[in-house]
């Protein structure tokens, strides 16, 4: 038994989306939804987070951000992307500024995809990620952190 | 059993050891009402316990290893502090030790050098100067009426203390209100889901240093509720009720009131300092020069 | 008459020192003379505690006629001086005030002077011992610092007038007059002595001679002469009283009690309120930051402002329970909590220092005026803190000035890098002027305890509790400053000279050692001097002693933690940005692509700490309480 998965914390990036499914992430934490029941909290800073919540596509200006944001939280650590923009590009794939989906730019866990993203679906993914957050905690304490991702080492 | 002059040791440990599990719980409590008071289910009563277990399971990723050190050294006086409180100490002496922790933990975010963290220790300091005059002042009212500083004499006082003490004891409910972190004073750092300016004093701090500025504010927690026993400490049983009834009143604060700026904190603060802690205090002056 | 010696020593040594150094104009072998004589003081007040601590009140004749005419014809050459200098640099007040002065001294040595006959010329007892080890361990520790100091300085301000011979001979003239001020027993002797600090500390910051300097070396002096006017006025009121002059004998004068006391007394305090530069005259001290730094360590620390109070203190046992003691009492309280207040707006490190100066010496007239036995044993308690925490942290910000060319708080972020060593220092002195288990919150603690028992004490209690809270604020927010770590910082001290790090290591170590054993001090020293003036005295309970020890020795232990997470090191983590990466020389892409530098401030809170407006405040408020000392005063005289 492990309290990483009674006590997962997000950080909420949105990288050039239209809202539609930060509107519905934020829906998440209202009365109806209540994810403080799993003991979720948006935090705000990702030093502090497990859980790193992507909108919207990556594009030239929120590129270092977004990797800048991702580095900085603490191991074990794992990305949702939310909507189908950040899981691919959505329509603005062909775009000249567009990069695509955050996972050109960071490894991406789990993919919940919509346009935009439903709660419940928001909800299933980060419930899909904790398992993935218990594996990568596992694989941390056997072999040290995996590689190349520790905090800061980007710099 | 305890041979006396080992009882106040035995206190400080017992305190140093059942502190945190204590205030693990309240915060557990304080988030469920507070859920429940926005219509939420809320999280259990354990939750605050899981997160700083997850806390320790993380790495712990510093700007500069010091770090380290001040959130260390935070705890420990922190601990210091309340172990005093809680083995009968010199109150005085418990409120220096008190402030020492704190300003370890403002200098931890100093030290990091980040825009969020050093706003954060700005207004923590600014938090500090706001309340300490109160919280000296309530000594001193104890003192008044029990003519002692000593926690151990204040608690074996058979005198109802705040039938002496009304001003100050509204006064130590704006250093509570500040002092828990709660709106609308919470402008350094805040709990559960609020965030203003990042995290404030907390920015920079992640994983097992997180978790362990957590179990600090659990220890401040017991020994902030412990101060108000003393007020009621003639009689145990009210004294858990109004330790029930003050903290309930700080979340229902806490929920009803959006953020001040720290001009408003500071004047809130001082001005009730400044009026109704010392005409308090005047009063009892006063009443102890004509009836000594 | 060993211990005789030992005063005579104390006194006349460093004015030999003083003569030599006049002469001298060879940096190694003026170095030399300033290293010899300050070990030399530094023992010889060593020497005098072993010899003199058990041995409590002693007072000795000294043939005092001859030495009176000496003292009256530097008087008058000094006076003369002044009057040239100040017709010189036309400046009208100080011309008055020194005429005032020479004029009611002309007029008692010629009309009152006569049959005067004062045997018991000086004296020791523990206080003054305190106040001798002081002068003697920290003042000469200056005095050394100086010397390399002083070097750096001028090559650095080349448009100064190197006058070091004069400035080092001052130096020491000023010890020996401070030596003189707390060993003479005979008030004329203590003027004299006064009047001799006054014109030392004029000449000291006026080293510069810019115009900035020589005016605010001109301000000092008008308000210390003022003070001078009234000690004067004391000197003549006692010698009306009583024309054998036996009042001037200070022992027997505090002996009489209040009848006779008080005016003098109050007097005399208000001469201690003009050089301990309380709140009306609080401006002469800031003024005196353009002087090299370590004259301003010498003057805050442990001379000139210390002359101020350690007069008060003398005179406290009259004050206590009298109105006009609490009058004074409340100067020094306002002055506490505005001074306080005041720091927290000010970015210049030593404007800092210099406002908390004022506000531990309010602190101490405060105990002082108010004077109940406790408080006494506070303020001495203070005096010795203050001293040792606040010449460390003048040097240290000495040095750093020298090094980094500004005395700006904002410019010494990351010192901890650049400057381990004195950061680490610099935070030692810091800790000791506001964190618990140091040397002035004990002494804040005591005094919390103190007033609470005396008349009037809860107005006090609310200034401490306020007045307290801010120093809170401005202290940690300048550690804050110097402790932040920033990136790619190099290492720039190691260029500071071998006695400078021997000056400060010694003062560090005194902090610590200072708390530490404060306790024996307190038993040895200060307890039986309380004692022998009030029949009772009082300490720290035992129980928090030992409590206060363990804190101090697991603050100690504390930063060796950092071993443990040295093992395990890794790349250190970015501070968080927002999400903007920021490179090594602490730049950050900002929007449109522009580069921009992070810098941070700390905050000084202008608009509610304002210096000007507090400073009104605090001016009309203390001349009112003077005011009314003064009125009651005339009452008790007519």
């Amino acid at each position: 038994m492990t309290y990483l998965q009674k006590s997962p914390w997000i950080v909420h990036y949105n990288a050039s989306s239209c809202n539609g499914c930060d509107i519905e992430i934020l829906a998440a934490l209202t009365p109806v939804f209540d994810v403080e029941r799993f003991g979720i909290i948006n935090t705000g800073n990702p030093k502090h987070a497990d859980i790193l919540l992507c909108t919207g596509s990556v594009n030239e200006q929120n590129k270092v951000p977004l990797k800048n944001v991702y580095d900085q939280i603490p191991e074990p650590k794992v990305v949702v992307a939310i909507g189908i923009c950040a899981s691919s590009g959505g329509i603005f794939r062909e775009c000249y500024n567009v990069s695509g989906g955050i996972d050109k730019i960071i490894p991406v866990d789990v993919y919940v995809p919509g346009c935009a993203a439903r709660p419940e679906s928001i909800i299933d993914g980060v419930v899909t990620a904790l398992g993935i957050l218990e594996q990568k905690r596992l694989a941390m304490q056997t072999e040290g952190s995996p590689a190349g991702t520790k905090a800061g080492e980007a710099r | 059993m305890i041979p006396e002059p080992l009882l106040p040791v035995f206190y400080g440990l017992v305190y140093v050891l059942l502190a945190p599990l204590l205030g693990g719980l309240i915060a557990g409590i304080d988030r469920k009402v507070t859920a429940r008071m926005q219509g939420r289910v809320g999280p259990p009563i354990l939750q605050p316990f899981y997160d700083v277990g997850k806390l320790f399971e993380k790495e712990n990723p510093v700007v500069t290893v010091t770090q380290n050190f001040y959130v260390l050294s935070y705890l420990v006086f922190m601990m210091v502090a309340g172990a005093l409180f809680f083995s009968g100490g010199d109150m005085l002496l418990v409120i220096f030790a008190f402030t020492l922790s704190h300003i370890f933990i403002v200098l931890g975010a100093y030290a990091s050098y980040s825009p969020y963290s050093h706003v954060g220790a700005e207004r923590e300091l600014l938090q500090i100067i706001a309340y300490e005059p109160m919280i000296i002042l309530t000594a001193v009212g104890m003192y008044m009426v029990t003519q002692s500083f000593f926690v151990s004499t204040i608690v074996a006082s058979s005198v109802p203390i705040i039938l002496y003490l009304p001003g100050i004891f509204v006064g130590y409910m704006i250093v509570l209100t500040i002092k828990l972190r709660k709106s609308p004073f919470d402008i350094s750092t805040s709990h559960h889901a609020h965030q203003e300016i990042v995290k404030g004093v907390t920015t920079d701090f992640a994983g097992p240093n997180l978790g362990k500025i957590e179990i600090a504010h659990w220890y401040e927690y017991v020994f902030l509720l412990g101060v108000i026993w003393l007020f009621f400490a003639w009689n145990p049983l009210l004294a858990v009720a109004a330790i029930l009834v003050v903290y309930f009143l700080e979340i229902l604060i806490d929920n009803t009131m959006s953020r001040v700026k720290w001009q408003l904190m500071l004047r809130t603060a001082w001005i009730t300092a400044g009026t109704l802690g010392i005409i308090n205090l005047g009063v009892l002056y006063y009443l102890g020069m004509v009836v000594p | 008459m060993q211990i005789l010696d030992l005063l005579l020593c104390l006194i006349l040594f460093p004015l030999v020192a003083a003569l030599f150094l006049l002469v001298v104009r060879r940096d190694s072998v003026r170095s030399l003379i300033v290293q010899f004589a300050a070990v030399a003081i530094g023992i010889v007040s060593l020497v005098l505690l072993i010899l003199g601590f058990d041995k409590g009140t002693l007072i000795y004749s000294v043939a005092s006629e001859p030495v009176s005419l000496v003292m009256f014809i530097i008087e008058i050459i000094l006076a003369v001086f002044i009057l040239y200098l100040g017709i010189k640099f036309r400046k009208s007040l100080t011309v008055l005030l020194i005429l005032l002065q020479a004029g009611m001294l002309v007029w008692f040595e010629t009309s009152l002077a006569g049959n005067l006959h004062i045997a018991n010329n000086l004296f020791v007892d523990q206080f003054s011992i305190i106040m001798a080890l002081i002068i003697g361990i920290i003042g000469s520790l200056i005095c050394v610092y100086a010397v390399g100091y002083m070097e750096t300085y001028h090559n650095r301000h080349k448009e100064v007038r190197d006058r070091r011979s004069i400035f080092f001979g001052i130096l020491f003239i000023f010890l020996a007059a401070m030596f003189g001020l707390v060993f003479s027993n005979n008030l004329l002797w203590v003027f004299f002595f006064w009047e001799i600090t006054t014109i030392c500390s004029f000449l000291l910051i006026g080293y510069a001679e810019t115009e900035e300097a020589t005016n605010n070396s001109f301000l000092a002096l008008s308000m210390n002469l003022l003070g001078g006017v009234a000690f004067m006025a004391a000197i003549i009121y006692l010698v009306l009283a009583d024309s054998s002059g036996i009042l001037l004998d200070l022992n027997h004068l505090l002996a009489t009690g209040k009848a006779f006391a008080l005016v003098p007394a109050v007097l005399i305090c208000f001469a201690g309120i003009t050089k301990a530069a309380l709140m009306p005259f609080s401006s002469w001290l800031v003024g005196a930051m353009v002087a090299p730094t370590p004259v301003s360590a010498l003057l805050h620390s442990s001379t000139m402002v210390k002359a101020g109070v350690y007069i008060i203190v003398r005179f406290a046992p009259v004050l206590s329970g009298t109105t006009e003691g609490l009058m004074i009492a409340l100067v020094g309280g306002m002055t506490f909590a505005l001074a306080s207040f005041m720091a927290i707006s000010q970015n210049n490190a030593k404007k800092v220092l210099a406002y908390s100066t004022i506000a531990n010496l309010g602190l101490i007239v405060a105990c002082a005026g108010v004077g109940t036995y406790n408080l006494m044993w506070v303020a001495i308690l203070l005096i010795i803190f203050h001293a040792i925490a606040k010449s460390l942290l003048f040097l240290c910000v000495g040095t750093v000035e020298n090094r980094i060319g500004s005395r700006n708080i904002e410019d010494m972020g990351g010192l901890i890098v650049r400057m381990p060593k004195i950061a680490i220092m610099m935070f030692i002195g810091m800790a000791g002027m506001f964190l618990a288990p140091f040397g002035m919150v004990i002494s804040k603690w005591a005094a919390i305890e103190a007033f609470i028992t005396a008349p009037f004490g809860l107005i006090f209690i609310a200034i401490l509790a306020f007045g307290g809270s801010a120093t809170v604020f401005f202290w940690s927010k300048w550690m804050g400053k110097i402790i932040s770590v920033m990136r790619d910082q190099n290492v720039i001290e190691d260029t500071v000279r071998k006695e400078k790090w021997a000056v400060l290591y010694i003062l560090t170590g005194l902090v610590v050692v200072v708390c530490l054993i404060f306790p024996l001090i307190s038993s040895v020293l200060i307890e039986p001097f309380v004692l022998n003036i009030y029949g009772h005295t009082t300490r720290l309970a035992q129980a928090n002693l030992t409590i206060m020890i363990m804190m101090l020795f697991l603050l100690m232990i504390m930063p060796f933690s950092m071993l443990l997470y040295g093992k395990r090191a890794q790349p250190p983590a970015l501070p968080y940005m927002g999400g903007r990466p920021m490179n090594d020389s602490m730049h950050f892409a900002g929007s449109i692509g522009i580069s921009r530098e992070l810098v941070l401030s700390n905050y000084y809170l202008e608009k509610t700490f304002g210096e000007e407006r507090l400073f009104m405040i605090g001016v009309s408020l203390c001349w009112g309480l003077l005011l009314i000392a003064g009125i009651l005063l005339l009452g008790v005289i007519l």
